[in-house]
Parts: structure tokens; sequence; C-alpha cells
């Protein structure tokens, strides 16, 4: 074994020494620094430490509707927080809270599961006056419970603006951990759904600080002034194309008992008016905290309150999609507006050996495109189908937008269900459709769903030159390129032409959309559906404006199990924009508005073109 | 008579009475940590539980007192393996515990938890001695390093990918500190350090590439003094460090890119990971020159402190017990030091001098991260501090080590 010489070990013992003296010197010279010459700097550190800041949080921005209404604001709130220094304090000053609030065990431990060392922690987001004077009187007893004010959001309109704006709530750990929300703290309310969710980031703002002066008990003395505090900014301002009188007037007309979507768009750049969904909820209960038992009957509810059906609900659009098969069919060439079929309507034709009718059992004769809109006659219209040929049918419907989303401001949107080849029945069903699937595709049935938004898109640009702008509920909203029905202006006044035959006299919804002062065009739908075979959904998809000009709003009516389209759908279509115009031409508004209801009730409507 | 008996049972007298007063201290320390305005169950007891773990460390350290100086040189190879394995286990089924709950250093076995990292420390020191003291020619080339540095890297990278970056830095402490008294010459031991440096220094390309040519200068007036091959391996390592700077820094945790920037400027992030540094700091300095006195330190009873009876437990004696509370603590630790290079300085036997020499390296780590963390000077990582912070397994082998080092040393005195 080497042995190390004496000489060599006294040399590096002394090296060491000389290490550690270096190595400990350097400590003892930092700690001079800092408790002999900053130590007063760092008293008067450790004596503002007892103050503790506290997150104030900034006021949501408001949204105001077109007009300048207010749909969403903030109202003074009250939260309950407790601001200790440990987990144990915090728990022993829940414990005293709970009788107080009458929080269940449960509730309890949710609450303590938020907990985080030196951050406040909300006990109730919204506490009512009479528990905040409760608990200032007993301010005594419960040491680090801190009652904040702070903006509650508001919704003006509740119901009627649910599905389009969304709601707040609490920042989940889930959402706390999305590199969207990483300059986000616990605590901070955050938009769960709608416009409140799109626009999260520009309606929130920054919190601002407070700071209470804690006392030797960590009792919380009192906010402490003159300390540097910041209010935080209030987020940012936002003007939405909504009208907030137009949403609720169709809350108002929409029955109560049944469930569905209204969509109205502005055709002058797309811009939506109203967006309602029914059954719908009141947005203004998720503020506070929402208790178990609420939030489940929410979302239990067979009715599905939350969904907004506009957006989310897809729906077999039934005849309404027999303007597409027209547009197709004049943009191919295959049909030209004055020509008749082959075949008269006799009730219905046969192919492939087995009957396809027509609604109409007695038959249509022969019918020009108008005529056949008109009717929706679905004998021309499975002809028309034959003449484009399944290929092209698919290929322009998907190119049209059927297979696609709208691309709306909105956080959800579904995708419209469409065939963009031929595979999609093998997908889908598992066999190789022949060319007579077209006749159902003509028509609007056969694997063909659509949100009433993307119909509205689609009558949207039937309502200007053929181009329909994305759909979009903010105010100037970035421009983005418009897709466009190649047809021309003189087809889109061929496919107007046939919608008017549906609201003129003798037409089948002409009854219940005729109006005094506009003009109504509009196509009825009724399409089958597998939930309930014996009730078809309802559709009224239709325009409206002053006689003899431009359509000036768009609206979409779908009722789930509506059965009728011109007897359910179509009034609501009709008085839905009936307001609208009304207040846009400066008219008195009046309830009773279709000439089905100046009969109802007995009133004499001399405009009527019986 | 008792004077002899008494000798026989410590070995060293000043070094154990330096260390026994040490862990006294520490007691009081953990005591006084846990006295705040609203007591935790956590930190209230801890000082019952340190002085239990302190009654075990007494038996262990008689125990080994009492184990040949030779079987001691025979487990280390073994131990070493074992410990290695116990590491692996730990990246397995490892848990964190208490205030080191991020960090999964913890293996249970029953009821007890206890860190296979501190065990694997000593085992190290041991293997490392063992390794070190039988070769024939002094470890002055960097190829001699090459199997020293392996035996400290199996470990140390296993500690690191816990992750726990404080006892990994305690390794390269042991490494040093046992090349140094194998007779590495000190420029290279430098050496060795530059890639580290310039790792460091590349995030800054203008700084580095100065560095990087006064190395090369460097390298060239010593050019008759150093082999080639060790300064052209320097010089590409340094240049591979500066190039994978910025990817190794893309691959670390949040948190430990966090503290790495809050030590560079702690009010980066106040509320966050700066919270630490700038609370203990306040603490620390409003101490003053004589402290608020034992237990009343408000900074602590406020509960603004950090992990206090644990790593931050210096902050509470600076805090308390002010400048001259720190510069004793200091002045009893560079005593421990002391004894230890002294110890190691009589000592013939290379396998003794070189464990010694892995202890003292290790502790001189501890001491100065632990408590240089408190202060600033160095980033936050959670190391504690030898005798003083709570900590069962730490306590138990700081012990063991002063055990097996007086052993080793009394051993060849009888023999010489």
């Amino acid at each position: 074994m080497r042995v190390v010489h004496p000489h060599d070990r006294r040399r590096r013992a002394t090296a060491a020494l000389g290490i550690i003296a270096v190595v400990l010197g350097a400590l003892a010279v930092q700690f001079f620094r800092v408790q002999m010459l900053q130590s007063t700097d760092y008293m008067l550190q450790s004596e503002s430490n007892r103050l503790r800041p506290l997150p104030v949080a900034a006021p949501r921005g408001t949204i105001f509707d077109r007009n300048g209404k207010v749909i969403a604001d903030n109202i003074p709130g009250y939260a309950i927080l407790i601001l200790t220094e440990s987990r144990d304090a915090t728990r022993g000053t829940l414990e005293g809270l709970k009788p107080l609030l009458g929080l269940s065990d449960e509730q309890t431990e949710n609450v303590m599961a938020r907990y985080r060392r030196h951050e406040p922690l909300v006990v109730d987001y919204d506490a009512d006056f009479e528990t905040v004077s409760t608990l200032q009187e007993r301010r005594e007893d419960l040491p680090g419970v801190v009652i904040e004010m702070r903006p509650k959001r508001r919704y003006n309109g509740g119901p009627a603006v649910a599905h389009a704006l969304g709601y707040v709530n609490e920042i989940t750990a889930e959402e706390l951990s999305d590199p969207r929300f990483s300059e986000y703290e616990q605590g901070l309310l955050v938009g769960k759904v709608g416009i409140e969710r799109q626009y999260e980031e520009r309606l929130q703002g920054r919190r601002g600080v407070r700071y209470l002066e804690v006392d030797a008990l960590g009792r919380i003395v009192g906010s402490l002034a003159g300390i540097e505090e910041g209010p935080g900014d209030p987020g940012e301002d936002i003007h939405l194309t909504l009208d907030l009188e137009l949403m609720e007037w169709i809350h108002e007309i929409f029955p109560d008992s049944l469930a569905g979507a209204v969509i109205a768009l502005d055709p002058a750049d797309g811009g939506v008016l109203a967006m309602y969904s029914a059954p719908t909820f009141d947005p203004n209960a998720f503020v506070g905290e929402l208790t178990p038992e609420e939030w489940g009957a929410l979302e239990s509810d067979p009715g599905k309150p939350l969904l907004n059906r506009t957006v989310m609900g897809l729906y077999p659009p039934g005849s309404t999609w027999k303007l597409a098969a027209a547009a197709i069919g004049l943009d191919r060439g295959v049909v030209g507006p004055d020509e008749f079929m082959e075949e008269p309507c006799t009730g219905g034709i046969v192919r492939g050996g087995e009957f396809r009718g027509c609604w109409e059992a007695d038959g249509h004769g022969y019918l020009d495109l108008a005529g056949a809109i008109a009717n929706s006659c679905n004998v021309y219209f499975y002809q028309l189908g034959e003449r484009i040929g399944l290929d092209a049918m698919i290929e322009d419907g998907t190119r049209i937008g059927f297979a696609e989303q709208c691309g709306i401001d909105l956080p959800q949107e579904s995708r419209g269900i469409f065939p963009e080849s031929r595979d999609f029945w093998q997908r889908q069903f598992g066999y190789e459709p022949l060319d007579g699937e077209v006749l159902s595709v003509a028509i609007g049935q056969g694997p063909n769903s659509q949100t009433p938004l993307k119909m509205a898109q689609f009558y949207l640009a039937l309502a200007r030159d053929g181009s329909a702008p994305t759909p979009h509920l903010i105010a100037n909203p970035d421009p983005t390129e418009d897709w466009r029905l190649d047809v021309t202006a003189e087809d889109i006044e061929v496919l107007r032409e046939g919608l008017r035959g549906v609201t003129s006299p003798g037409g089948t919804a002409w009854y219940r959309t005729s109006l005094e002062h506009w003009e109504v065009l509009g196509k009825t739908g009724t399409s089958q559906n597998a939930q309930d075979t014996e009730r078809p959904h309802a559709w009224f998809t239709g325009m409206a404006g002053p006689w003899g000009k431009d359509p000036e709003i768009v609206v979409v009516v779908l009722v789930e199990f509506g059965e009728s389209g011109s007897q359910i759908a179509a009034p609501i279509m009709a008085k839905t924009a009936d307001f609208y115009l009304r207040k846009q031409h400066g008219i008195e508004i009046d309830t009773i508005q279709t000439l089905q209801e100046h009969d109802a009730a007995g009133r004499l409507a001399p405009w009527a073109r019986r | 008579m008792i004077d002899h008996l008494f000798k026989r049972w410590v070995g060293d007298p000043a070094l154990f009475l330096a260390v026994l007063l040490m862990t006294s201290f520490g007691v009081a320390m953990i005591y006084s940590a846990g006295v705040l305005n609203i007591p935790s169950p956590v930190t209230e007891n801890a000082w019952i539980r340190q002085i239990q773990w302190a009654g075990i460390a007494l038996v262990a350290f008689t125990v080994i007192r009492q184990i040949g100086a030779r079987w001691i040189e025979w487990i280390a190879v073994p131990g070493y393996f074992g410990s290695v394995l116990l590491l692996v286990a730990t990246l397995i089924w490892g848990t964190g515990s208490g205030t080191a709950s991020g960090v999964n250093s913890f293996l249970a076995i029953g009821p007890v938890q206890f860190q296979p990292s501190e065990l694997a420390k000593l085992a190290t020191i041991l293997a490392l001695a063992r390794y070190l003291g039988t070769r024939p020619e002094d470890p002055t080339t960097l190829r001699a390093l090459v199997a020293p540095a392996a035996i400290v890297g199996v470990p140390l990278v296993l500690v690191i990918l816990q992750p726990d970056l404080g006892t990994a830095l305690s390794f390269a402490g042991i490494l040093f500190a046992a090349l140094f008294w194998a007779g590495t010459p000190i420029a290279l031991l430098l050496l060795l350090v530059t890639p580290g440096v310039a790792l460091v220094l590349s995030f800054d390309p203008r700084i580095w590439a100065v560095c990087f040519v006064l190395l090369i200068g460097a390298l060239y007036l010593y050019r008759y003094r150093l082999f080639l091959v060790e300064s052209l391996s320097v010089i590409l390592a340094s240049l591979v460090a500066g190039t994978i700077a910025t990817p190794l820094w893309n691959s670390l945790a949040d948190y430990q890119q966090n503290r790495i920037l809050v030590y560079l400027d702690p009010s980066v992030d106040p509320r966050g990971a700066g919270y630490h540094v700038i609370q203990s700091m306040v603490a620390i300095g409003s101490g003053g020159p004589t402290g608020k006195g034992f237990t009343a330190g408000t900074q602590k009873r406020f509960d603004f402190l950090p992990e206090q009876h644990t790593d931050f437990i210096f902050s509470v004696i600076g805090e308390e017990l002010g400048y001259l509370g720190t510069v004793l603590t200091l002045l009893l630790f560079a005593f421990i030091l002391f004894r230890l290079v002294k110890m190691a300085e009589g000592e013939a036997d290379p396998f003794a001098g070189l464990v010694i020499f892995g202890i003292f390296g290790a502790w001189l780590v501890h001491i100065f991260v632990n408590v240089g963390m408190t202060v600033g000077m160095v980033p936050v990582t959670g190391i504690p501090l030898p005798f003083v912070s709570y900590g069962g397994t730490f306590l138990l082998m700081s012990w063991v080590a002063v055990g097996v080092a007086t052993k080793l040393a009394g051993e060849n005195e009888r023999s010489l």
C-alpha cells in the first residue's frame, strides 16, 4: 500500500485549512453585509412583512350589444376569503366559519382542497349581505377572515343571452395547467363557454393588489393605506353584433314547452343579431357558486339546457336543403329556371323498383324551378338530383361547406355531417352507395345533418349576392374570406322567387308569416329523425326586409319535434324578423304581428294580400 | 482513568464534543423553529423526534466505534454496490416526505422512511477511498481520474434523477476532496471545473468567448507542466459545454430553471421561487448584530420562512441570534472541519485519510451551499445543514461518519 509522505500531507492539510478559511470567511463576509450593514433595511422589511398582499379582482370587461346596450357588466359583490400563515390555521378558521356559512362537510373539504400556501383561499365567491354582517360582528373570533368587495358578473337578459354569452366560474386545476392560462392564478373567475370563453383574455383584465395588516396573532387588523396599492387594470370592453332586445323578444315568443334554436344574421356583414337556444338557463346562477345539486340538475336535465343548439345541435336539414340542390343544379347548368322535369309529379316516382313519394299525394304536375321550391316538390328534386348526379352533388355540397364548421367566434361548434366522397357510405354504413342515393341527398335526407348556424350561413348567401361572410358575434371582426355560391345574380333571383312562393298567398307558410310592413321569404322543412319517427323536427329558414328591397335579416328557426315547419317554426321566424325590422325602421312594436295573429285577435288586416 | 475511557469511547474528544454541541444546538434551534404564532403539528414536536434520532445516532456511533477498521474497509465495495441498488430502487419506488415532498428521495421500509442518498454518500466515500488508496500512483493525469469520476458519477447521476441537485453537489464535493488528498494537482482539478464554468458562462456568448481565450492562454503558458491530452480534452469539453448549454437549460424542469433565475435575481419572482430567498434574507438581516432572541424571531413566528426547521434552519439562527450567533456557528463548523483535516494529516494510511477527506468534502459543500443559500449566495437547492437541520437519516449518517472517521484514525494511531 502506498503511504503518503508526511511532508505532502502537511502541505495538503494546510491548503485544506486555507479552503475552510476562504469558504467560511466568504459566508461570514456576506452575513456581515446582510446583518451588520443592511440590517436596518431588513428590519424595516421585517416590519412591513406583517402586511399581507391580497389580490384584488379586476372588473371584467363589459359586453355591449350592437346598440350599445349592456349585456354583461359587473355589480358589487362580497367574497369571503381566508388569509393565514398555514394550512392548519386555515382549517381552524374554516371550521369556525362552517356553521356561520352553513357549509356541509363535503363543501368544507372542497374549499380546503383549493388551499395553497401564501395565497388567499376563497371560501365563498358571492356572499349575501346578511352573512357579511354576521361575519363583521364576529370578526374577533375569526382570525384571517377577509371580506372582500369584488365585482360580480351580471347578465342583463339572463336566460335570453345564456348560450351566446356563456358564463364565468372559478378556474379549475385542469385549466390552470393549460398553457393558455399560464398567466392565471387560482381563485380567478374565468369564462367557461360562449363569448365569455372566446374573449376571455380580453375580458379578464389584470388583477391589482391591496395590503392587509396582520397583528401579532395573525388577525387582520385592517387595510393599510398609503402603501403602494394597485387597483389593477379592468378588462377590455367588447362590443357584439347581438341585439339584446331582439334576443329577449325571441326568449319571450319561443314556446316554453319546446326545444330548439333561433339564429338571426345581418346580411350586411354576417354579424349574429340573435342566438337563442331552448331550453335555456340563467347564467347569473353561475356567478356565485353553483351547488353540486344545481349543477347536477342542469347537467342531467334530459332537455339539455346547457347545449347551445344553434352551433352544437345537428339536425337533418330536410327540405330547407333543396335550395342547395337547386343552386348546384343552376351552377352546373343541368337545369334552367323555366325548365320542367321529364316526369310530372303525380305523387311520386318509381326508381329501382321502389316507389319514392312526394309529400303531396295528389301530385304537383309540371313545375318550373321556382314552383318546385315553392311547393317543395320531391318528385322535381329527385329528377334534379339525377341530372346532377351523386358525385357532383357531394362534391359541390362539400365545396359549399356542408361538411365544415362556419368558424364562428365561439369556443365550440359542430361540424356538419355530409358525405365528402363515396367512401363516406363505406365508412359509416359499410356499403358502396348506388347512384340512386342522390335522390335522398337532393331532398335534404340521407346522410346530412347541419347546425342551424350552417343553414343560416347558406341562406345568408341567398340574401346577399351569393357570397356569405363567416358569421361572427364580435363587432368589427378580423376580415375573413367569404365563401360564395357559384350562382349568378339572376339565379339568386330565381331561388328567391321560389322562396317567395312559400310565403305568398297560396304558399304553405303564407298565413303565418305574412307581415304588414315587410316581405318575408322562406322555406319550410320537416326532417325525419331517429329519436321520434312520429314527430319530425320543424325548420323555417328565411329572410325578410322592406318590400321590394334586399333582405335586412336572415332568420333560421329550428324546433325539435315541432312536426310542422309552416305551423310552428315559420311564425317564430316572422315574429323575430318583424320585431327587428320595426326597431330598425322606427315603427312601433306590436305583439300582434302575423296575419294569422290578426285574424285570431279579431283585428283587421287591410294590408293582407289574400 | 475516566479521561482514558472517554477517549476510548469517542476517539477524538475535541471532535466528539464539537459535534455533540452542534447537535444539541440543532435540537434547540429546531425547537425554536417550531415556536410559531399558529403552531403547526409538523414543526411543533420536530425537536423531540430529533432528540430521539440523536439518541439513535449516538448508539450507532458507539457501535461503529466497536467495529474493526478492517471490517469498514471490507464493507466499502459491497456497501457501495448495495447503496447504488438502493438508489435505483428509490427512483422506482421512492416517495417525497415532509418538506422535501417535491423530490422522491425517500424509501419506505415498513414504517421507517429513510433517504438512501445519505447512505450512498458514505458508501461512495468508502469505495472511492478504497480505490484511490490502492493505486500505486497519484492520480495526476486525466486518464487516472476516469475511474474515480465514474465511482462518484454513478450515484451522482442517480441522485440528480430524483431530482436532488443539492445532494448531487455534495457528491461532487466528495470527489474533489478525495482527489485533492490523493495528490491530484489543484491546477488539474480547476481545469476539471472549467467545462462546468463554460456551461454557465455560455449564456452570454461574449463572456464565454473571452474566458475561452483566457483558458487557451493559460494552457499555453503552463504547457510544459501539463499533458497535451489533458489540455486538448479540457478545450474540447469547454467547447461542448458551451454548445449544449441551451438544450440542457431547456431540459431542466420549470422549478429548476426558476431557482437558477431567482438566484441571479431574487426579486424576479417575489411570491414564487424568489420568496424563499427574500424572506430568508429579511429574517437574517433583521436579526442584526445580536438577534431578536431565542424563539423570538418574528419572521419565523409568522411562518414567513420556508422549511425553517430543515433547509432554512440557518435563517432562524441568523434572525434570533444575530451576527454573533452566525459567526459562532460558523466557527464551530470551522473547528469540526479543522479537526477532520488534522486527523487526516496525522494519518499515514491512505484509506483512512481519503475517507476523512471525503467526509470533509461532503460537509464543506453542505455547509457552504446550505448557509450560502439563506443569504442568496448560492441557488436554493434543498440541502440540509449537518447536525443542525431536522432530518433523521442525515443526522444518523453524519454521526456514523464521525464514528468511521475517528475509528479509522484511532486504528492507525495504535498500529503505528
